[in-house]
């Protein structure tokens, strides 16, 4: 099972303006990628984007999988050209993924914007299915899921989350949908109203590097455990070119093996 | 000479055997071992690690890294783990292989210099030395080792009186005249010539105004500059009679040939690791397949055999 493969794009779908999802079917059988792992692909055969692009893993599918990617330059904008039948030459997956741990009290996730990619596949690794739900089990620690995006329209995979029963609490900056404003003060505000959940919980967050940085700065003043997903760019992703640190308390890490994922306390933004 | 003939791959760099021209450049390779889940080790022709300095060193601040056109331009600010680590939890995985590891090593003085390359000349498992020597000088100000040909006389002269393995001293591009640092490095006792390190560039975001590296400046790599290599790996030779291993946006054996062609007598891929790792076997098995429709049956008929 190599981590380098060729993966045949079997749909790469227009969601809303600038997001899509693409799906991968790899030629062979691949290492299974955990929630918070990511892949590096080769969107183009020539030299400009000369490097592979790293996304994180959206959904296992238990042979394919699924990347949710917006269009930000060069290298999204050719990948969200491709179409069913073509392929392209993938690395992963990479990284360490989240810390998953099905018995943990008060799981919150956190998502702003595409960063919701990650956080679904990891809301379907913690959620228990739907046989257990129904027999009493576990139903109490169904994870809380805070969402913020810019505007209504870019909430997104909100089939998804309907199917794992989870009811997002929202929010978007104009206020078209849930609250007004950005996620963290939704956090805050929850979190003072339900004081209990502060006890035993843990945020796994992926988003924007000011809302990770909000939150951050909230949960070490508040105790709460947390894990968040970076982003940075990456020339190798498999841990040589140190092109991707972050400053942590433990000195400069590398996104690519030492994370994507990073205990919330350890970043130094 | 028959079409199922075998081309005899061998080049010799200093006295340093190997069993093919193709190495991996400094820095884009780590210390091997995260490359041996895509990479036969033992088919390279060598392995050159990522810098080393005598301490350890966290290197620039992020963002480090910023693409270009076919290039890409890096600060990563030679964070290393030092040569101490480097020997004793690096150093026992390259040495079960059969493939010879060339220490890439730096200092901030000539004193560090010289105490780097005894202490990595003293190590078992490590077959040469290579010098890098696009570092800042901490004792001249802001001049640099490898521009100014006098400096670059002294330290190379220091570090061969120091150690005994082949010593290869690897040129900065950012000068007038490359064949005059290549000189300089001939005459001080250097066995080989590396040719060449990244070339120093800048990239700005127009919308924020600011650099897009946290260094301001760094150094470009990759297809982008390899025009430019060539073109200072055929100077280099024309200027030197010690080898010259050239590198610098290889990504093909097309591109390796071409070097070779300019006087090359073996080649490093850099860059072209991170596009696609195990990218340096295809190179590998594209010289040989040139060599043999092109009935070439060694490297010596290769190496600056361009008509120019």
């Amino acid at each position: 099972m190599s981590r380098l493969f060729t993966a045949t794009v079997t749909e790469n779908r227009r969601i809303i303006k600038d997001h899509y999802l693409i799906t991968l079917h790899p030629s062979g059988k691949i290492k299974k990628p955990g929630p918070g792992t990511f892949f590096m692909l080769d969107v183009n055969t020539g030299f400009d984007p000369l490097l592979k692009r790293p996304f994180s893993l959206h959904r296992w599918l238990g042979r394919d999988f699924q990347l949710l990617y917006r269009t930000a330059g060069k290298g999204t904008y050719l990948l969200s050209k491709k179409r069913k039948g073509d392929t392209l030459e993938v690395l992963g997956p990479l990284g360490n993924g989240f810390p998953v741990r099905k018995k943990a009290k008060n799981i919150m996730l956190v998502a702003g914007g595409i960063g919701i990619a990650p956080i679904i596949g990891l809301a379907e690794a913690l959620v228990p299915s739907k046989s257990v739900i129904k027999k009493g089990g576990m139903h109490k620690n169904l994870p809380v899921l805070f969402y913020g995006a810019r505007t209504k329209n870019e909430i997104l995979c909100t089939d998804d989350l309907r199917s794992l029963d989870m009811e997002p609490i929202i929010s978007t900056d104009d206020g078209t949908l849930g609250k007004k404003g950005n996620i963290v003060n939704v956090i805050k505000r929850y979190l003072t109203a339900h004081p209990s959940r502060v006890r035993d919980s843990v945020f796994f967050a992926c988003g924007p590097t000011p809302m990770l940085k909000a939150l951050s700065t909230f949960a070490v003043r508040h105790k709460i455990r947390g894990y968040a997903a970076l982003e940075e760019h990456m020339a190798c992703g498999i841990g040589t070119c140190l092109g991707c640190v972050v400053q942590t308390s433990r000195g400069h890490k590398r996104v690519c093996r030492e994370g994507p994922v990073f205990p919330i306390e350890e970043i130094i933004w | 000479m028959t079409e199922n003939s075998t081309p005899d791959l061998r080049v010799s760099i200093g006295g340093l055997k190997l069993r093919n021209p193709v190495m991996t450049a400094s820095g884009t390779f780590g210390y091997g071992d995260e490359y041996a889940e895509f990479v036969d080790l033992n088919r390279l022709g060598a392995i050159v690690v990522k810098g080393l300095s005598l301490r350890p060193r966290q290197g620039n601040p992020p963002p480090r890294i910023v693409e270009t056109p076919a290039g890409m331009l890096n600060a990563i600010g030679l964070q290393n783990i030092g040569i101490n680590a480097f020997i004793k939890k690096k150093l026992p995985f390259l040495r079960q292989l059969r493939t010879p590891v060339i220490a890439n090593f730096f200092g901030d003085s000539i004193g560090e210099y010289v105490r780097a390359a005894e202490k990595l000349d003293n190590t078992d498992g490590i077959h040469a030395l290579e010098m890098n020597i696009s570092c800042p000088n901490k004792q001249a100000g802001w001049s640099i080792f490898g521009t100014d040909p006098k400096v670059t006389f002294k330290v190379v002269t220091e570090v061969r009186q120091a150690v005994d393995k082949p010593l290869i001293v690897k040129l900065s591009p950012n000068v007038t005249d490359i064949s005059i640092m290549a000189r300089a490095a001939e005459d001080a006792g250097a066995d080989a010539i590396s040719a060449i390190n990244t070339i120093t560039g800048m990239v700005i975001d127009i919308k924020s105004r600011k650099p897009r590296l946290a260094n301001t400046t760094g150094g470009l790599s990759g297809p982008a500059i390899r025009p430019v290599a060539v073109r200072m790996v055929w100077e280099c030779y024309r200027a030197v009679s010690i080898p010259v291993i050239g590198m610098g946006g290889i990504v093909s054996a097309e591109d390796a040939v071409e070097f070779m062609l300019a006087g090359a007598a073996a080649v490093a891929v850099g860059t072209g690791n991170f596009i696609r790792p195990g990218i340096t076997i295809d190179v590998i098995e594209g010289i040989r397949s040139y060599m043999k429709s092109s009935c070439i049956r060694s490297m010596r008929e290769l190496t600056g055999a361009a008509q120019c």
